[in-house]
């Protein structure tokens, strides 16, 4: 089972990723969009880090309905209002359980993907972060790890495709032949559900 | 419905210039003496090109008279935000929607009919018909 320190460790685990990786995803931001894909997440879950660290939400749900809130108001960027409704809706489908199995935890994501593909418009092929996210949360009922590699390989598949949403879509056929940011800040945020269980079964933070 | 309280207007661009360049074209056009409560919210708090939900609900909470609030914005995260804010539920005062038009004649078009006395439902109604006007 998947406690509140589980959800809070996914948080903190994605804060580090996104700081490693920071310069890459601007990197990745930076031919097809405006270059800071990497710097709004880097506030945005810096924000939600130093937020969950200093009052620990009691339950999962809590966890991400604050992670997703904060993340909204902080990133600036378009990522802000996605990433925000993502763990929003997931924090509020998993509501006031104290603990969830991983199969609350896929559908409460799914639940999320679906919520940002209303908000945004966007559709499985549309060069965005849900290209990463829909075959993540598919591989979920396997196990973390297959939902990681799934995401990972979402991500680079972007790479020929042609953008439909978001400034990149103003390019065309010069957005193809480069990896969309948002699928690649996807798929850390899917890896870090493997190293914050990783946590657990080590017994250690 | 408005018992002259008059609808407020919230102007969302992802540049600071360009909200309160729109807001005050906007009013200018109203006319001298419109009360029609305008707020620009543009940018980042740090100044540069983005969007920010803290200045958007402050400039809700600015303009709101009890009539409703029509946001305008201009493209991208500018809609996220004001979407993934007005699905939140508390972060905008009641009453708020964002509108569907086009950002500069959008923004003439509900200040002008704000300061009728219009209620919020004919200030959306006006800013969305603008997108109707044809250039060429």
């Amino acid at each position: 089972m998947l406690d509140a320190d589980f959800f809070h460790r996914w948080m903190t685990v994605t804060a580090a990723s996104v700081d490693r990786e920071a310069e890459r995803l601007t990197a990745l931001d930076s031919p097809i969009g405006d270059a800071d894909h990497g710097t709004n997440l880097q506030r945005g879950f810096r924000a939600v880090r130093d937020a969950l660290d200093k009052e620990p939400p009691a339950t999962p749900g809590a966890v991400l309905t604050q992670a997703g809130r904060l993340l909204i108001s902080t990133v600036g960027g378009a990522s802000g209002p996605l990433y925000g409704t993502l763990l929003r809706r997931a924090g509020k489908t998993l509501g006031d359980a104290a603990e969830v199995d991983e199969r609350r935890l896929a559908e409460a994501l799914r639940a999320g993907v679906d919520a940002v593909m209303q908000l945004g418009g966007a559709a499985p092929g549309d060069k965005t972060m849900i290209d990463a996210l829909v075959p993540a949360v598919d591989a979920l009922g396997d196990s973390f790890a297959a939902a990681r590699d799934a995401a990972a390989e979402g991500a680079v598949a972007t790479t020929p495709l042609r953008a439909r949403k978001g400034r990149a879509s103003y390019l065309g056929e010069r957005s193809v032949g480069h990896q969309d940011p948002g699928a690649t800040s996807a798929a850390l945020l899917i890896a870090a559900l493997v190293d914050a269980s990783a946590d657990t079964e080590a017994g250690g933070e | 419905m408005s018992d002259g309280k008059l609808v407020g207007v919230v102007l969302v661009s992802h540049s600071a210039a360009v909200a309160a360049s729109v807001a005050e074209l906007a009013k200018g056009l109203a006319g001298a003496g419109s009360a029609v409560p305008v707020a620009p919210a543009g940018g980042t708090e740090g100044g540069g090109f983005g969007t920010s939900a803290e200045l958007i609900s402050a400039a809700a909470a600015s303009v709101d008279r009890g009539a409703g609030v029509a946001v305008l914005t201009d493209l991208g995260s500018a809609v996220l935000t004001v979407k993934a804010l007005l699905a939140e539920g508390d972060e905008l005062p009641a009453h708020t929607r964002l509108v569907d038009a086009p950002f500069v004649e959008g923004a003439v078009a509900a200040v002008v009919t704000a300061s009728t006395g219009a209620d919020l439902a004919t200030v959306e109604a006006a800013a969305t018909e603008a997108y109707t006007y044809r250039k060429a």
